[in-house]
C-alpha cells in the first residue's frame, strides 16, 4: 500500500505544479503581482492562526465526507449521496441531542452515534435499493441528496427553526466540543475526531477480514461473489459505513462551532467530498491531506477576494481533480 | 540578512504599507453567500458602497462567502484587519455579527436586516437596520388593486419564511383597504433558499395566477421573480418587483417595484461612521423614513391610473401617521 | 505454389513491461495453409495485430505478395487484401447471412440508405458457391449453428476481397465434427487460390490441415517446418523448447469409494430464465475426476454454479459431503481481482479462517507464508506477492486460482476449462495438480470444452448437450466418434 502511495504521490506532485503554476500564471493575467498576492496568503492565511484554523476548520468537515465517499469508491460503489448523508445525521443530531439529559461524557457519544445513525439511515435507502433491487446507487444517492436537502429546509422552516432565524434551538453546553486556542477561529475538537476515523478507516480497509472482504466486492464484485462473500449484504453494509461516516461530517459546525443546525450550513462539503476522495486515490490517509488542499484552496480564496475574484481559486479546485483524473486514467491508478 | 529574517522584513514592510494607507476610513462589506449578483437586495447593498467610496472617499472591500462557516470567517477577517465598520447583508448575519462584534469591542459594525431577539441585548458596536417592508407592500397592494381590471391580484413568495409573508401581509392587507372585493392569490415558491433562485417554478405560479385570472402579480422573491415576468410578457399581464427597481427587466410590463432601499442605509451608516456619529442600536427604516418606497417614475407614470396613485399617497400620510397600523405577518 | 504471400521480416514490437515479438521472421506461400503455433503469450496474437495493421511494430518490414506494405489501420490491410476471421463472432443475430456479409459495404449503397438486396443474396450466393463455403444466403443468423456462424464470418472477409486469411483459434468453439466441416471449407479455400493463416496450439489438427508451420516462443520464431517434414513430436519440442513433456499418469480410481457428491434430477435457471440444466443427475465419488464434455453453453457454467452453491437449482436436490473449491471458467470476470495484490488474491474467500484471521484483524504472517507455499509449489512468475493479479500472464493467473482453491483441501472439486487461455507449462501444472487433488482423497468435476484435456484426465466421462447429459462412459471405453455424437446432441451407442 505504501508503494502505492509512493506511485500516486508522483502525479499528485504534478497536478500540484500544474495547479501553481496556473496560479501563478492567472494572477499575472489579473494584472496583480503574484507576490502580493502570496504576501496576503501568508500574513492571513499561513502564518495567522485564525487563518489556519479556518483552514483546519474546513478540512475537518471535508475529511468526513471524504472518508465516506473514499470507502464507498474503495468498495466499488459511486457513492454520491455524501451531501444528503451530512444533512441527515447534522439534522437528526440537532433535534434529537437538546433533550437528552446527559452528562458531557456521554452526550457526545451519544451525539457523534445518533450523527452517524442519521447518515447511516440515508445509506441505507440506497443500499437496500441496489442488493436487493439493483437500483444504480449513483441515481439513488443522487435523489437522497434532494431528499434530505428539502426535508430538512421544510422541517426547520416548518418545525424547528428559532424564531426570525432558519436555524434549530441550540443545544446544551454539554454537548459542545472545545474549540481549539487558534485565536477563535471556527477550528475545533472534530479535526481529532476526523482524523482518528480516517486512521480508523485505513486500519479497518486494510487489516481485517471484513475490511478486506468490503475491498474485495469493489475490485471484482463477481470473483467475490464466487468466493463465498455474500456479495449483496456487503453492497449494503458498505453504503451504509459510507453514509455513517459522512453523516458525522455535520459534529464539526454543530458540535464545535455554532451549536445548532442552519440551513445549508455546509453547502457542497458533500460534493466537495467526492473531489477529496478522488484526488486522495480513496486512500483514508491520503484523505486527510487532499481535504486540507481542498481547505486551504478554499480559505486562500476568501483571503485575498479583495485582489483576486474568488472563482479562480474554484477553478483552481476544479483543475487539481481534473489532472488526477486525466493521470489516474492514462496511467492506471489504484482503480 | 539571513533568508528568514529577510522574509520577516518584507512582511514588516507590508503591514507598514498597510498602516500607512489608514487615513482614509476603511469599510468591509460582506454579502450572503451567492449574493452578489442577485440585481436586487445585495446589489443595492454594494450600490450603496460605492456610492460611499465616490461621495466619501473611503476605502472598501468585500467579500463574498462560499459556505455557513465563511460568513464570520469574513467578518473576522476585516475586524482583525484595519477596518473601521464591517457591514453584513442579511438576516442570517445576525449571530456572525453579535460574536464578532463581541470579539472585536471597538470596531464598529451593522447588519442590514438583523433578526432581532428580545432575549438577547444588542452589542453596544452593532447597528440593526431593519426595513418595514410591510408599509411598502401596503401601497403596492393599494395600486394593483386599483390598476387590476378582473380585481383579483396575485402574490407570488420565493421561501416560505417569516421575512417574506411580511412583504405578503403587507400586500394583502393594501389590496384589501383599497377595494375590499379584491381576491388576492397567494403562493410560495419553495421551502429552501432554493425558491429564491429558480426562475422556471416563478414563471409556473405566475401563469397559473394569469389564467385563474389575476392581471397584477407582485413577487417577492428574488431571482425566481424573472420568471414572474416573464409570464408577464406571455400574458400580457402586469407585474411587480420588488426590492431594487426590476423595470428593465421587462419594460412594459412592470407596473412599479416595491423598493428597499439598502444603498441608501448602508450610504448612511457609512456616512454617520465617518463624521463620528455612529451609535449601536436598532434603526428602523419605513416610509418615514424614506427606507422603503415604491417606484412612481417617468417609466411607469403612464401605467399607473391617477386614482391608484392617488389612494396609494393617502395611504403613505395615513401609515406615516400610523393612523393605519400595517400587519407583517 | 506462386511465391510469397506474406512476408515479415524482423519485426520487433515492444511494450512497457515486455516485448512481444523480438526480430520475428515469418514467411508464408501464396495458396497455402499455414499454421502459426506457439504457447499463450509466445508472441502470436501481436504477430496477426501486426499483420492486420491493429499495431505498428517497431522494427521490421512487411511485404505482401511481393510488395511492401505499411498499414496505419485495418483498413489499409483488407485493401492489401488481408480478413481477419475473429475467434468471437461479430454478427447481427437478427439478420440474415446476406445482410451480415455485406453490412457495412452494401452494394449499391445510396445517399438516402437503399441498397440492392438481391444483388447482395446473389454475390453471397456466388461466392459460397465459388469457395465452397455452404451457407443459406438467406437464412436468419440466429437459427444457425455455430460452426455456420462460423463460415458467414469467413464469407465476410472473402466479400471484401481478401485473398489472405487469418483464423485465429477457429476450433476453440467447434465440436469435432464441426471442424471437420471447417478443415473441408479452409481446404476448398485454398483450392481456390487462397492463403491461409491458421493460429493454432492444437497440433492434431495441424497436422492434418496445414502445408507448414511456423513455431514461436517467447517473441521469437524458433522454426518453420514442411508439415510433410517434421512431425507432432518435433512441433511439440519446438513450442516448449527444452522442457520435457511428460505422459500425464493417472492415478488409477480406487474402486468404489465414498459419495462426495449427489445430484438428483437438478434443473437450473439459465440468465434468461429458461432451464440451462434440464434434469440433470450425477454422482461424485472421492478420488474420482468426472469429466465434463460438451461444447460451452450447455449447461456447464450452470452445472458448476449450483454444484457451488452459487445458484439455486429451480428442481431437485444437491447433496454435497464437505467444502467446494472452484476453478471459474472465466478467471477475470470471476475468479480473480485483477487491481488487487496476488496474496490477496490468494486470501480471497479464506479471508475468515482462524489461520488466517482473527474478526479484528488480519494474520499479515501466516497469509505472507501461505502465499510463498503458493508461490514454491506453483512455480508462480514472477514470485511476488504484493504484485497486482492484473500484471501476472494468463497462466500464472491461473495458477493463483487453482493454487487458491486447492490448497482449500475441498472435497469436491469443481474446475471449469483450467487450462483454456494458460500456456503449455502452466497447463501442465494445473493438470498434475487436479490429479494430486484427486489422489488425495477428493472428487473432481473436471468441465472442459477440450476432448484431450477431458480424456486425460478424467476416469468417468459425461457430456452435456442443451443442458441435459447426453451419455457417460468410463475412460476406458470413451471413443472420439461416440463423445463428438453426443456433443452434437446426436445420441445412440
Amino acid at each position: 500500500m505504501m508503494k502505492a502511495l509512493a506511485r500516486e504521490g508522483r502525479w499528485i506532485a504534478i497536478s500540484l505544479g500544474i495547479t501553481f503554476a496556473v496560479l501563478v500564471l492567472s494572477i499575472l493575467a489579473l494584472r496583480q503581482n503574484p507576490l502580493t498576492v502570496f504576501g496576503l496568503l501568508a500574513e492571513r492565511l499561513l502564518l495567522k492562526p485564525y487563518g489556519l484554523g479556518q483552514m483546519l476548520y474546513k478540512a475537518t468537515t471535508l475529511i468526513f465526507t471524504g472518508l465516506g465517499c473514499a470507502l464507498a469508491f474503495r468498495c466499488g460503489l459511486f457513492n454520491i449521496g455524501a451531501e444528503g448523508q451530512l444533512y441527515a445525521g447534522a439534522f437528526l443530531m440537532a433535534v434529537v441531542a437538546p433533550h437528552l439529559p446527559l452528562p458531557m461524557i456521554l452526550l457526545i457519544p451519544a451525539c457523534l452515534a445518533i450523527a452517524a445513525l442519521g447518515g447511516g439511515l440515508w445509506g441505507l435507502v440506497p443500499g437496500w435499493l441496489k442488493a436487493k433491487r439493483g437500483a444504480h446507487e449513483v441515481i439513488t444517492t443522487m435523489m437522497m441528496n434532494f431528499i434530505a436537502l428539502a426535508l430538512t429546509n421544510y422541517l426547520i422552516s416548518a418545525h424547528f427553526h428559532e424564531p426570525e432565524t432558519i436555524h434549530t434551538a441550540e443545544l446544551p453546553v454539554a454537548a459542545y466540543l472545545p474549540q481549539l486556542p487558534m485565536e477563535s477561529s471556527a477550528v475545533n475538537a472534530s479535526l481529532f475526531v476526523a482524523i482518528a476515523l480516517a486512521f480508523a478507516v485505513h486500519y479497518f480497509l486494510w487489516s481485517t477480514p471484513l475490511g478486506f472482504e468490503l475491498r474485495a466486492v469493489g475490485s471484482n464484485p463477481t470473483a467475490a461473489k464466487t468466493s463465498g462473500v455474500p456479495v449483496d449484504m456487503r453492497i449494503f453494509l458498505i453504503l451504509v459505513l459510507s453514509g455513517c461516516l459522512s453523516g458525522l461530517a455535520g459534529i464539526n459546525f454543530i458540535l464545535g462551532y455554532k451549536h445548532y443546525f442552519e440551513q445549508g450550513f455546509a453547502s457542497g462539503a458533500g460534493f466537495m467530498g467526492i473531489a477529496v476522495a478522488l484526488v486522495a486515490k480513496n486512500y483514508p490517509i491520503g484523505v486527510i491531506f487532499s481535504a486540507l488542499l481542498f481547505a486551504f484552496l478554499s480559505q486562500a480564496g476568501l483571503t485575498v477576494q479583495s485582489v483576486i475574484p474568488r472563482e479562480l481559486f474554484e477553478i483552481l479546485q476544479g483543475l487539481v481533480i481534473l489532472v488526477v483524473v486525466i493521470c489516474q486514467n492514462k496511467y492506471g491508478g489504484a482503480e | 540578512m539571513s533568508p528568514k529574517k529577510s522574509f520577516l522584513a518584507f512582511f514588516l514592510v507590508c503591514s507598514l504599507g498597510a498602516s500607512a494607507a489608514a487615513a482614509p476610513l476603511k469599510v468591509g462589506l460582506v454579502f450572503d453567500v451567492g449574493g452578489r449578483g442577485d440585481k436586487s437586495f445585495n446589489d443595492s447593498a454594494f450600490r450603496g458602497l460605492e456610492r460611499a467610496e465616490k461621495e466619501l472617499a473611503i476605502k472598501k472591500e468585500y467579500i463574498e462567502p462560499t459556505e455557513a462557516a465563511d460568513r464570520e470567517n469574513a467578518l473576522r477577517q476585516f475586524a482583525s484587519g484595519d477596518f473601521d465598520l464591517i457591514i453584513g447583508i442579511g438576516f442570517i448575519f445576525t449571530d456572525d455579527v453579535n460574536r464578532v462584534a463581541k470579539a472585536f469591542p471597538k470596531k464598529h459594525f451593522a447588519c442590514v436586516d438583523y433578526a432581532v431577539d428580545p432575549s438577547k441585548t444588542i452589542p453596544g458596536n452593532v447597528v440593526a437596520l431593519k426595513f418595514r417592508e410591510q408599509e411598502s407592500s401596503f401601497l403596492g397592494g393599494v395600486i394593483a388593486a386599483l390598476t387590476s381590471k378582473t380585481k383579483k391580484v396575485g402574490f407570488v413568495g420565493g421561501m416560505d419564511v417569516p421575512l417574506i409573508h411580511k412583504f405578503d401581509a403587507g400586500f394583502n392587507a393594501g389590496a384589501k383597504w383599497a377595494d375590499p372585493k379584491v381576491k388576492v392569490l397567494v403562493s410560495y415558491a419553495g421551502v429552501t433558499p432554493e425558491a429564491f433562485k429558480d426562475p422556471a417554478k416563478g414563471k409556473e405560479i405566475a401563469l397559473s395566477q394569469f389564467d385563474q385570472g389575476a392581471d397584477v402579480i407582485y413577487h417577492a422573491s428574488g431571482s425566481t421573480g424573472l420568471g414572474v415576468f416573464e409570464a408577464a410578457r406571455e400574458k400580457h399581464g402586469l407585474a411587480m418587483g420588488v426590492d431594487s427597481d426590476q423595470y428593465k427587466d421587462a419594460p412594459g410590463f412592470v407596473l412599479t417595484s416595491i423598493t428597499k432601499n439598502v444603498d441608501n442605509a448602508v450610504y448612511d451608516v457609512i456616512k454617520r461612521q465617518q463624521a463620528g456619529q455612529f451609535k449601536g442600536g436598532v434603526i428602523e427604516l419605513g416610509l418615514k423614513e424614506k427606507g422603503v418606497d415604491y417606484i412612481y417614475d417617468d417609466h411607469n407614470k403612464a401605467m399607473i391610473p391617477a386614482a391608484a396613485r392617488a389612494k396609494a399617497e393617502e395611504a403613505r400620510k395615513l401609515i406615516v401617521a400610523k393612523k393605519i397600523s400595517v400587519p407583517f405577518k | 505454389m506462386s511465391g510469397l504471400a506474406v512476408e515479415l521480416r524482423g519485426i520487433v514490437k515492444r511494450y512497457p513491461r515486455v516485448v512481444a515479438n523480438d526480430g520475428v521472421d515469418l514467411s508464408v506461400e501464396s495458396g497455402t495453409i499455414h499454421a502459426l503455433i506457439g504457447e499463450n503469450g509466445a508472441g502470436k496474437s501481436t504477430l496477426m495485430k501486426i499483420l492486420y495493421g491493429m499495431v505498428r511494430p517497431d522494427e521490421g518490414t512487411l511485404s505482401i505478395n511481393g510488395k511492401p506494405a505499411d498499414f496505419s489501420g485495418p483498413r489499409d490491410a483488407i485493401i492489401a487484401g488481408i480478413g481477419m476471421v475473429h475467434q468471437h463472432f461479430m454478427l447481427v443475430k437478427p439478420l440474415s447471412v446476406a445482410e451480415n456479409v455485406v453490412l457495412g459495404s452494401e452494394p449499391g449503397a445510396s445517399a438516402v440508405g437503399t441498397w440492392d438486396q438481391d444483388g447482395a443474396k446473389a454475390e453471397v450466393a456466388r461466392l459460397s458457391k465459388e469457395y465452397g463455403v455452404k451457407v443459406e444466403s438467406s437464412a436468419v443468423v440466429e437459427t444457425l449453428s455455430v460452426g455456420e456462424e462460423q463460415r458467414v464470418e469467413i464469407l465476410k472477409v472473402l466479400y471484401r476481397g481478401a485473398k489472405i486469411l487469418i483464423l485465429d483459434e477457429p476450433t476453440a468453439v467447434l465440436t469435432p465434427h464441426e471442424c471437420d466441416e471447417l478443415f473441408k471449407t479452409l481446404k476448398g479455400l485454398r483450392a481456390a487460390g487462397s492463403t491461409i493463416l491458421f493460429i493454432s496450439h492444437k497440433l492434431k489438427e495441424v497436422m492434418s490441415l496445414c502445408d507448414a508451420a511456423t513455431v514461436m516462443r517467447r517473441g521469437k520464431t524458433v522454426g518453420t517446418k514442411k508439415i510433410s517434414e517434421t512431425s507432432q513430436n518435433e512441433l511439440a519440442q519446438m513450442m516448449i523448447g527444452d522442457l520435457e513433456i511428460k505422459e500425464k499418469a493417472a492415478v488409477p480410481y480406487r474402486g468404489e469409494a465414498s459419495e462426495v457428491l449427489r445430484l438428483e434430477n437438478v434443473s437450473v435457471r439459465g440468465p434468461r430464465d429458461e432451464l440451462a440444466l434440464k434434469g440433470v443427475s450425477l454422482s461424485l465419488k472421492a478420488g474420482e475426476v468426472l469429466g465434463v464434455a460438451g461444447v460451452e453453453g450447455n449447461g456447464q457454467r450452470e452445472l458448476a454454479e449450483v454444484v457451488c452453491g452459487l445458484s439455486a437449482a429451480a428442481e431437485g436436490r444437491v447433496t454435497r459431503g464437505g467444502r467446494v473449491g472452484y476453478v471459474p471458467e472465466d478467471r477475470h470476470h470471476a475468479g480473480l481481482m485483477l487491481a488487487a495484490a496476488a496474496w490477496e488474491n490468494m486470501l480471497l474467500g479464506r479471508h475468515w479462517e482462524p489461520v488466517f484471521s482473527t474478526p479484528f484483524r488480519l494474520q499479515r504472517g501466516a497469509i505472507a507464508g501461505y502465499g510463498r507455499k503458493i508461490i514454491a509449489d506453483y512455480d508462480l512468475r514472477p514470485p511476488e506477492l504484493e504484485q497486482e493479479a492484473g500484471a501476472f500472464s494468463g497462466g500464472n493467473q491461473q495458477k493463483i486460482i487453482v493454487g487458491r482453491e486447492v490448497s482449500k483441501d475441498p472435497k469436491i472439486l469443481v474446475a471449469a476449462h483450467p487450462t483454456r487461455g494458460v500456456d503449455w507449462g502452466a497447463s501442465a501444472l494445473i493438470h498434475q495438480k487436479i490429479l494430486e487433488t484427486k489422489a488425495a482423497g477428493a472428487g473432481v468435476l473436471l468441465i472442459s470444452a477440450d476432448l484431450d484435456e477431458v480424456l486425460s484426465l478424467s476416469d468417468r466421462i459425461i457430456v452435456l448437450f442443451s443442458g441435459r447429459v447426453m451419455g457417460e462412459v468410463a475412460r476406458a471405453d470413451a471413443k472420439i466418434e461416440k463423445l463428438g455424437c453426443w456433443m452434437a446432441g446426436v445420441s445412440g451407442t
